[in-house]
């Protein structure tokens, strides 16, 4: 399976996904792939979120657990699980969700700020809510999402 | 209709490069040798309007080039210019009594490169 | 699209470095005796090209020094000057000027005046012994001045000018008219035409469309030669033209000399005196494959040198066509080879799991496949292979530099100058070889009173090789010194507190106690060897591309350093083991063998350290699994498989995994790339079932296990070991 992108600046394309209960998006433009899970081979001496590393036809790819990293229950990976692989920076990354849920086209003036809480993972990955026919969707940044380059694990 | 072409012979990649460069953006067709032997080689296959050869070459040199040249009477009447650093007199008169129709003296200034092709060649 | 003149550029100065190199290694050839004829010829047109190329782009400074050096060059090419020692020596020098002025030119960056300057001066009295200086080109712009029977230079003319123009067919064919040419002419000044009819055919024998007729225009203006070109710029392809300034010879008349005010320079030579030289039956075509070496010089005489030219140009005629590749593509290549490689691992693993026997025509199949596969991987990574030439060839400066700052006399040998490796590892070579060659002269060779105290020839002997050995590169410089002292370095270890006073070591071992941290013998620190990095660096630089770096000395006699590499840093042979259910790579290179560890011989040294007797010494025992975190419990010794490994400078340990599954190639994967660097890992691989497997960075784990055990692992007991 595998999604094309659209390049619209008045509306962006958000790719949804739930993880445990609650549902998160992403801009569809960082997605470059979605594949089912494979068992990845865990790295030694690794933050906990960092699930290990699978083949993606050749390259490493480190796949991060969102679950843990957005400080909600650990995923307990089956076959229907899904790694949404994203492009950050000159890197890429998998992560591990539960499943795609919806493509939302979300203009700025539906995106409510994320309400000013305590939480220290809301305020390194939350960027905004998302009122979707009754439910709510937290809009996700990625880029604090690895592990610093001198990070201690 | 008929572009002229040249022939020109030279070791070093950069000096083709920019003979190339200078004597394409003329209009002129090039062809090109990287050393003597190879001009050699070229001649079987085509026949330029103009030639335009260094001197100090690996395998066969100027000099010789020109005098195998010269040996064939088809390309008696080749106009064959010589484009060398060399500033040596004697090395000019050898030159001439191998046969070369004209010397010019690198660094050379493509538009007058041009126009001495043009004033042989015409 | 990218400015052709910024890639004419690029290319001059890739082709300087060529040359430099030819350069370099044809002086030396001339020094130690050698050289054939067409070396010094190559030698003489290195300089001479790259002074051509320089006058391109108008590098003066390079221009000039090329011309000072060039000339004394075609001295010794003419055999007026003698390439003694001592003028090779300026020769050797000069390359090294002339290596930093194309640097300079090329960087933009500074010259060293006086250095270049003191060079020419060397450069005058050797050209005074052979007699007499050709000049100099003052700068590019001047260089049209050399030929003093020339007329000076004229760019803006004040009279009159002749134009010569001949329209061809195509010129009316494209609706110019000479009328529109002429008036143009007129706006720049007094025009005086003159019809030429000379070549009008017979009315029968004309062609209605064609063109016969020239025109001579005497133009007086005060005007340049762009000026009147403009006004032919769109006719100019379609006439013949000549413009003559005022006062030159008129258009192509035989002996025309045409200067330019940048040096351009063209001479129409007359007509040859029409007594041609006896024509000899030439055939139509010279074939180039077989060259006539009368073709070649006929004014040569002395048939030796002839019989060189022609053997030469027969061997080049003869030697392998090539072509040149952009190095994306082949890295390209190798990358997709290196998919294939795992594609067909996981294929044969999964034929293996359907359950199809061996003696199947699939399982047939697929193993003709596997040998295909590793031949193309091979010769694959061999377009990628390089001859070690190009490092070496760096080699004979540094000698002569570190020679010049230490005061001795070295002379460098060098062999095995096309042994080959992978493009990864040559350029990884170059630094720890700088390192040993800076050490060989620096601390291996003694002063020059020693060696003639100690009756040895003042010419010091410094040796490079390289050589192929059970599949890896294998580099030695050694050198005739004095040998380690091995007391003094003994010592030394002792006052650091690296070994006990009492530890008895064998001679190999202390010798090799020079690569630890913060080593130096020398008495006096150093300019040389003392910048900054110590042989340690080198040893962990090395260990890190999965080398060894180690020295091995004869007192009075000398030391010899072997440096080897793996062929290629885009594959590894391993051992493929399991620790605690996760797969991993050991690097076969580091394996010295596989041990199955008795009860009996495991001591326990500390609450988390085991070592191991072994053949009278012990070795400390890393639990693989733990030492990366992935438990916690200690595998039971007597249940684990043991593998005797040894790190960085010779220092072992044994690791301890749960099984050996076999050797396997891998294509080596980074873990940077998409992640970071982590402790304890190499690099990462894909395994024939397509899960990625971890190549254990063997020296950070046996470094680990030791700083964790608060560095208590005392040195000599590893060192004690036997080998």
């Amino acid at each position: 399976m595998s999604m094309t992108m659209h390049a619209d600046s008045s509306n962006r394309e958000l790719i949804a996904f739930r993880v445990g209960r609650q549902e998160f998006c992403i801009n569809v433009m960082m997605v470059r792939e979605i594949r089912g899970w494979t068992a990845a081979t865990s790295l030694p001496r690794s933050p906990r979120y960092i699930r290990g590393v699978i083949n993606l036809r050749g390259a490493v790819l480190p796949i991060i657990d969102l679950a843990i990293r957005l400080g909600l229950p650990a995923t307990e990976p089956t076959a229907r699980n899904v790694i949404i692989v994203v492009q950050i920076g000159q890197q890429q990354i998998g992560l591990l969700v539960d499943a795609v849920s919806d493509i939302l086209t979300a203009s700025n003036m539906n995106i409510q700020p994320s309400p000013d809480v305590s939480s220290d993972l809301v305020k390194t990955f939350v960027k905004g809510l998302l009122p979707v026919d009754g439910r709510m969707i937290s809009l996700i940044a990625l880029d604090n999402a690895l592990p610093r380059e001198l990070e201690a694990a | 209709m008929s572009t002229t072409t040249v022939l020109t012979v030279d070791d070093s990649r950069a000096m083709r490069d920019m003979l190339r460069h200078s004597l394409a953006a003329a209009g002129f067709r090039v062809i090109q040798a990287e050393d003597g032997l190879h001009g050699l080689e070229m001649l079987a296959e085509e026949m330029p309007d103009v030639i335009v050869t260094d001197i100090n070459m690996p395998r066969m040199d100027g000099f010789g080039f020109i005098e195998a040249v010269r040996k064939d009477e088809t390309r008696k009447a080749l106009p064959v210019l010589v484009l060398t650093t060399e500033v040596d007199v004697e090395k000019k008169n050898r030159a001439r009594a191998a046969g070369a129709t004209g010397w010019i003296v690198k660094p050379f200034d493509p538009v007058k490169l041009v126009d001495a092709i043009r004033r042989v060649s015409a | 699209m990218e400015d052709p003149m910024a890639a004419i550029r690029e290319t001059f100065f890739q082709e300087c470095e060529e040359q430099l190199a030819e350069l370099e290694s044809g002086l030396i050839a001339m020094e130690n005796g050698s050289a054939e004829v067409e070396t010094v010829n190559a030698v003489f047109r290195a300089v001479h090209s790259m002074k051509g190329g320089a006058g391109i782009f108008s590098l003066d400074a390079l221009v000039r020094f090329a011309h000072v050096f060039e000339t004394a060059l075609d001295k010794v090419r003419s055999g007026t000057l003698v390439a003694t020692p001592a003028v090779l020596s300026v020769f050797l020098r000069a390359a090294d000027v002339l290596a930093d002025l194309v640097r300079a030119a090329r960087e933009n960056g500074k010259v060293d005046e006086a250095r270049t300057s003191a060079m020419v001066a060397e450069f005058d009295q050797i050209n005074e012994i052979a007699g007499g200086v050709g000049p100099a080109p003052q700068s590019s712009a001047a260089a049209g001045g050399v030929f003093e029977e020339d007329p000076a230079p004229d760019s803006v003319a004040r009279s009159c000018w002749e134009i010569n123009y001949t329209p061809r067919a195509e010129l009316y064919a494209k609706a110019n008219e000479t009328a529109i040419l002429l008036r143009e002419l007129r706006r720049l000044g007094e025009i005086e035409v003159r019809l030429d009819t000379s070549l009008l055919p017979e009315l029968s024998e004309m062609d209605p469309e064609g063109s016969y007729l020239s025109w001579h225009i005497k133009l007086k203006a005060d005007c340049n030669e762009a000026d009147i070109r403009h006004v032919f710029e769109f006719v100019e392809d379609d006439c013949a033209l000549s413009i003559t300034p005022p006062d030159e010879p008129q258009g192509l008349i035989p002996g025309t000399v045409i200067t330019g005010d940048n040096g351009f320079k063209f001479e129409f030579f007359p007509p040859p005196e029409m007594e041609e030289p006896e024509a000899e039956p030439v055939a139509q075509a010279v074939p180039a494959t077989a060259p006539q070496p009368q073709v070649i010089q006929p004014s040569m005489v002395k048939s030796q040198a002839v019989e060189a030219i022609a053997a030469k140009a027969e061997s080049a005629a003869a030697a392998p066509v090539t072509i040149r590749v952009d190095l994306d593509r082949v890295d390209r290549m190798i990358d997709l080879v290196g998919e294939l490689v795992i594609n067909e691992a996981m294929l044969s693993q999964r034929v293996l799991e359907a359950g199809i026997t061996r003696a199947s025509g699939v399982a047939m199949a697929l193993e003709e496949l596997e040998h295909l596969t590793r031949e193309i991987q091979d010769s694959v990574m061999a377009i990628r292979a390089q001859p070690v030439r190009s490092v070496f060839q760096r080699m004979p400066r540094l000698v002569r530099e570190v020679a010049a700052q230490t005061g001795k006399q070295v002379r460098l040998i060098m062999e095995g100058e096309n042994t080959e490796v992978d493009k990864t590892v040559i350029e990884r070579i170059a630094d720890p070889l700088t390192h040993m060659i800076r050490n060989a002269i620096d601390h291996g060779l003694e002063s020059t009173e020693t060696r003639i105290e100690s009756g040895k020839p003042v010419e010091g002997t410094v040796k490079l090789t390289a050589l192929h050995r059970s599949g890896r590169i294998v580099l030695e410089v050694s050198d005739d010194g004095g040998g380690i002292n091995r007391a003094r370095v003994k010592q030394k270890a002792v006052e650091n507190g690296v070994i006990a006073p009492d530890a008895q070591l064998t001679d190999d071992e202390i010798d090799n106690l020079i690569f630890l941290p913060g080593f130096s013998t020398a008495a006096k620190v150093s300019d040389i060897s003392g910048r900054g990095v110590g042989m340690d660096v080198v040893r962990q630089s090395v260990a890190a591309l999965g080398g060894r770096i180690s020295i091995s000395s004869r007192p009075g006699q000398g030391s010899i350093f072997t440096l080897s590499l793996p062929l290629t840093l885009a594959v590894l042979d391993g051992m493929v083991v399991s620790a605690r259910g996760h797969t991993l790579i050991i690097p076969l290179g580091a394996i010295v063998e596989t041990l199955k560890p008795r009860a009996a011989d495991v001591f326990p040294l500390d609450r988390d350290l085991n070592v191991l007797a072994l053949r009278g010494g012990y070795v400390p025992m890393v639990d693989v699994a733990a030492s990366l975190g992935y438990c916690d419990q200690f595998i039971e010794p007597e249940q684990s498989v043991a593998l005797l490994v040894e790190g960085e400078g010779g220092v072992r340990a044994v690791l301890l995994v749960d099984a050996i599954h076999g050797q396997r190639q891998v294509v080596i994967k980074s873990l940077e790339a998409n992640y970071r660097a982590v402790p304890g890992i190499a690099a990462a691989t894909v395994m024939g079932d397509g899960r990625v497997a971890l190549i254990l960075d063997v020296d950070a784990v046996v470094r680990n296990a030791r700083s964790e055990t608060g560095g208590r692992t005392p040195e000599a007991l590893i060192l004690a070991e036997a080998p």
